[in-house]
């Protein structure tokens, strides 16, 4: 018996490889993630690592959100593909807005009013006509204009499961009253707009509707008034503010401020359709060049050209080098140039950076561990790909991006905190000592430039050379700028009352606390870092680690006396970065940005008068002062801001890094033909290794056969 | 019979009544209200009032435990525990505080976690049952000295190390599978290759050594002298009764975990990027979100009392001699 069944069972191992065998010669790319076929579209690969929370554009306000909402929703403004510096120019808008400003009786002054006479400013916005929402099931109505997914009854609900089980869609024209009734859901306290406090203080009558609004349905927003934003006719709407807001315009261009249809909430709020997770935050409807085709966010999500997108062109202008470069190819052609675009999940970075080398996704960021095998430093400092990225075409693109991250001393310490002569040497000894340029080459793989002040470059009020540096902790030497000799920083210290480090009230070593949520084993090696920079001045530096909401606890109440923190600008205007210095935002007394608590009233006076002004020379020399002040005052040791490195294939089209517009796959192309080339020749299987293995395992066996021949022979003892 | 499995589901409210509070004290040590609050909100232009509401709406406005405001039963109903649990008695696990219907979300990712773990339990069983009882058959020679060597070296290694191991060798340098991701249907296969091999690999030290202690036990007792005995073959012996003796210690490791399947695996299903309940847990830890901890929790508690259950009921069956009463 047991001969015969080793010899089916060998009959069938043999019959296994020769399928496996011959499957095997006709198949290529066998990992392959995705369908072969994608039906002759231009389809792009991208991958988030963090499924959106939402994706309601009165809600969502992260990156990992906008990457979606911002294909598919239209607020009227956009940020120039290709222009620097950044700035504004029509989206769904025919042109810039129409500025008024306002006395207190509400009557028209001049342009050149003094900010103290200006009471409202008025903003008229015209919108381009004929633009179409995207086809729709709440939009889609019957033979006799009855809208057909609006009453729907518990039965019709029962059998549904996603968008895409409704038959009929439906588009309209895009209205003003559209932007009108986004307006009115920001202030609807049921939806918790991330903005909704901030807009208070600006929209005129924004708090009234607030409370008006609290107990009704969404779709019945509409008919409540908000006094100060009106469609004035079916294609203009005006919105007014209180007083002067110069940076009102940015807002314009961020999703929150994208159309909205009535009928989106009357149709999703709708009694057991967010029981299917049918929802407005899952199921976004929007005018944008893409729509949502399939949201899955735990595996992909998909979006797809809109049938309906209006007519955009790619921009005929750009920088000087935009035609060198090629970005400039297809200018006046119609937007967008991408079929398809497919995000799929990937939250681990090896699987991640193995399928772009195998080209399955068309661009990468890089992450540390995979840094050496991408990028190599040239002789003069600067960065390069390595020879295998370079054989495989593969492009590098880095930009600053505008953040800043910096260490911050909570002014209302009584050790690092305060206006004294004593805190403030003391202050600046630290940011002496704290030497980031070995931390940006140490942790960030050289990711990074040293902050001078508070402003990013790329923003309004940056200044280079000499004049930008920060002159109490660098010297301007052979044309660049050089971190002060620690032995200087020592020099403040004894200034300070702290000589070696010896705390006077103590005679022991100074002990300053730094507050962090870096709590894993990954974090030793920067807080030891951060321990030895404070030991070059005789300070012994405790760390206390503590979980991230006991973390945002201790940085409520004052309790904190140094940490890290950072900042990414919501717009490219120094006043989105001055004002987490701004007195009045105080993070402990009031709440706000503020996280230093830092009050200095000749930094608020002239913050308050920067805020409101043009760019011009005034404003440029104002913010020059701002940052003496605060190099001065030093409530932060200027950290970096990150410089982003981005890798694309050679078949990825026009980009350009824009770190304001979120919007820029509309713009992207991709040489298919040239993918499916380099795909092929990249990923031929090997089934050698595996032959071979088996043929090992096989003769592993063949003594244990043996044996087991051997033993079943032997008689019993 | 009957009376037996209602005495154990009775048993099992007090059990569930005690995890869900012991869930809901342990997470609202770690995380106050407020603290989820900001965390839904994000980071940016964060107000007193704009958290207040979001505690107003989602429920988190009231006290814990006890409402000593209120008056009666209303001291008890009126609190977070007592909203919030109720629900789960009835399998209606809510809303998550991010706005999606858990019970759906549940519904759709429990499949996924199924596809992986259901092929490796399995395919890992018959490998890891042939194994030992071809190291029992190979009993005291050198094959199963070196047997037991590669299962210790193999229990050594770190799970981890197998997953980017077999991702490097199978999808990156041999090129045969996807290294990461899923679909629907037959399409899924491709996917699950990679991790179910892996799955069964990490598993086969501690899998073969365990279920050869089994064996190893049987094939020393009277009614396998017996077999031999009446000149049954060695293999004949192994497979068809010290096999079947030894179900009962391999079904009470292998019943109790059918039903916590669903549950998914938390490392590989996050390496594969597997959209199965495994990640959603921990997504779910990582975002403070009470309402799908405290379902996942509840979920898992109940499929570990369901596997208790059933491994008592696989008892009788492989075995005449148990019965439940």
């Amino acid at each position: 018996m047991s001969s015969f069944l080793s010899m089916k069972m060998q009959t069938y191992i043999i019959q296994l490889i020769l399928l496996i065998g011959l499957t095997a010669c006709d198949e290529t790319q066998l990992n392959n993630p995705y369908l072969d076929n994608e039906g002759g579209l231009s389809v792009l690969y991208q991958s988030f690592s963090e499924r959106p929370k939402h994706l309601n554009p009165a809600i969502a306000y992260s990156e990992n959100e906008y990457a979606f909402i911002a294909q598919i929703y239209e607020p009227p403004f956009q940020y120039h593909y290709l222009k620097r510096p950044y700035q504004l120019t029509p989206l769904t808008a025919s042109k810039m807005p129409e500025i008024n400003y306002l006395n207190k009786q509400g009557e028209k002054i001049g342009q050149g009013a003094k900010d103290s006479d200006i009471a409202y400013t008025d903003y008229l916005i015209d919108i381009q006509p004929t633009i179409k929402f995207q086809p729709h099931p709440a939009l889609a109505k019957n033979s006799q204009g009855q809208y057909t997914y609006h009453s729907l009854t518990p039965s019709q609900i029962q059998s549904l499961n996603t968008l895409a089980d409704f038959k009929d869609t439906g588009t309209r024209e895009l209205i003003a009253e559209d932007y009108v009734y986004q307006i009115k859901r920001l202030a609807n306290p049921k939806l918790q707009s991330p903005i909704a406090e901030i807009m208070k203080n600006y929209i005129v009558g924004f708090d009234d509707f607030s409370k008006q609004s609290n107990d009704q349905v969404s779709a019945d927003l509409k008919d409540i008034p908000m006094s100060g934003v009106t469609a004035i006719n079916r294609y203009q709407y005006r919105i007014r503010i209180k007083g002067k807001y110069p940076q009102f315009i940015f807002w314009l261009a961020m999703p929150f401020f994208s159309p909205m249809p009535w009928e989106a909430d009357a149709f999703y709020e709708q009694p057991g359709l967010s029981d299917k997770n049918i929802t407005l935050d899952w199921y976004p409807i929007g005018t944008g060049p893409y729509l949502l085709a399939e949201n899955n966010p735990n595996r992909r999500m998909i979006l797809l050209k809109n049938p309906s997108f209006h007519d955009e062109r790619y921009p005929s202008e750009g920088e000087s080098d935009d035609k060198k470069n090629g970005l400039l190819v297809d200018a006046g052609k119609k937007l967008p140039f991408i079929d398809k675009v497919v995000f799929m999940l990937e939250k681990e970075t090896i699987p991640y950076w193995t399928k772009f080398l195998q080209g399955y996704y068309d661009a990468s960021g890089i992450a540390s561990d995979s840094f050496d095998q991408a990028i190599q430093f040239t002789g003069n400092g600067g960065v390069d790909l390595t020879d295998s990225m370079k054989e495989k075409g593969i492009k590098l693109q880095t930009s600053i991006e505008t953040s800043i991250f910096y260490m911050g001393f909570n002014m209302m310490d009584a050790t690092v905190g305060g206006d004294s002569e004593s805190a403030r040497k003391l202050r600046q000894a630290i940011a002496i000592a704290v030497d980031y340029e070995e931390y940006i080459s140490i942790f960030r793989n050289g990711r990074g430039i040293i902050a001078q002040g508070v402003i990013p470059p790329g923003i309004y009020g940056y200044a280079e050379g000499d004049k930008g540096i920060n002159h109490y902790t660098y010297n301007w030497i052979h044309d660049r700028e050089q971190r002060k000799e620690i032995s200087e920083a020592r020099q403040l210290m004894a200034e300070a009352g702290y000589l070696n480090g010896i705390d006077p009230k103590t005679n022991e070593a100074l002990i300053l606390y730094f507050d962090t949520t870096s709590v894993s084993i990954d974090d030793r090696p920067s807080m030891n870092w951060y321990r030895k920079q404070f030991e070059k001045l005789g300070i012994k530096l405790v760390i206390r680690a503590t979980d991230y909401n006991r973390f945002q606890e201790k940085m409520r109440t004052g309790n904190e006396q140094i940490f890290i923190w950072g900042w990414n600008a919501d717009y490219p205007d120094p006043e989105n970065l001055f004002f987490l210095l701004y007195g009045p935002n105080s993070k402990v007394k009031n709440g706000g940005e503020n996280a230093v608590n830092y009050h200095n009233i000749e930094f608020d006076h002239l913050f308050e008068q920067m805020r409101n002004m043009d760019n011009n020379e005034q404003r440029y020399q104002l913010i020059q002062q701002l940052q003496e002040i605060v190099r001065h005052d030093a409530p932060w040791v200027f950290g970096f801001h990150p410089k982003n490195f981005s890798l694309f294939h050679s078949w990825y089209e026009n980009q350009k890094p824009n770190l304001m517009a979120n919007n820029r796959l509309k713009y992207t192309r991709i040489n298919t033909v040239a993918r499916a080339e380099k795909r092929q020749q990249w990923n031929q299987p090997l089934f050698w290794p595996l032959w071979l293995s088996l043929i090992f395992f096989l003769l592993l066996l063949a003594p244990a056969f043996k044996a087991y021949r051997r033993r079943a022979k032997e008689t019993v003892q | 019979m009957i009376q037996y499995i209602i005495r154990r589901f009775l048993y099992a409210i007090p059990l569930l009544l005690g995890v869900n509070i012991l869930t809901f004290v342990l997470f609202f040590i770690v995380n106050s209200p407020d603290d989820m609050a900001r965390m839904q909100l994000g980071q940016k232009h964060i107000t007193e009032q704009s958290i207040n509401n979001w505690k107003h709406q989602h429920g988190y406005d009231l006290p814990l435990l006890w409402n000593a405001e209120k008056q009666g039963e209303t001291k008890i109903t009126q609190t977070i525990f007592y909203q919030k649990s109720v629900g789960l008695f009835l399998f209606r696990f809510g809303v998550s505080d991010s706005g999606r219907n858990i019970g759906a979300d549940i519904k759709e990712r429990m499949w996924p976690s199924l596809a992986l773990a259901l092929p490796t339990l399995c395919v890992g069983l018959l490998v890891d049952v042939t194994f030992a009882l071809l190291m029992v058959l190979f009993r005291s020679s050198y094959l199963e000295k070196a047997g037991i060597v590669l299962c210790v070296t193999l229990m050594s290694i770190s799970s981890l190390f197998y997953i980017i191991g077999g991702q490097f060798f199978m999808a990156k340098i041999l090129k045969l599978v996807p290294i990461s991701g899923y679909d629907d249907g037959l399409a899924a296969i491709k996917f699950l290759v990679l991790p179910v091999l892996i799955g069964v690999f990490s598993g086969v030290g501690s899998g073969v050594r365990w279920y050869r202690t089994l064996f190893i036990e049987e094939v020393e007792k009277d009614y396998v002298r017996t077999a031999r005995a009446k000149g049954l073959t060695e293999t004949q012996t192994l497979f068809l009764h010290v096999l079947r003796n030894a179900l009962i210690p391999i079904l009470t490791g292998v019943v109790v975990i059918l039903p916590l399947l669903f549950m998914g695996s938390l490392i590989m299903e996050s390496f594969f990027s597997i959209p199965g309940l495994g990640s959603y847990t921990i997504d779910a830890i990582n975002s403070q979100d009470f309402a799908i901890v405290r379902a996942m929790v509840f979920l898992g508690s109940v499929l570990y009392v369901i596997g208790l259950l059933l491994t008592d009921i696989s008892y009788t069956l492989v075995d005449p001699r148990v019965r439940l009463s």
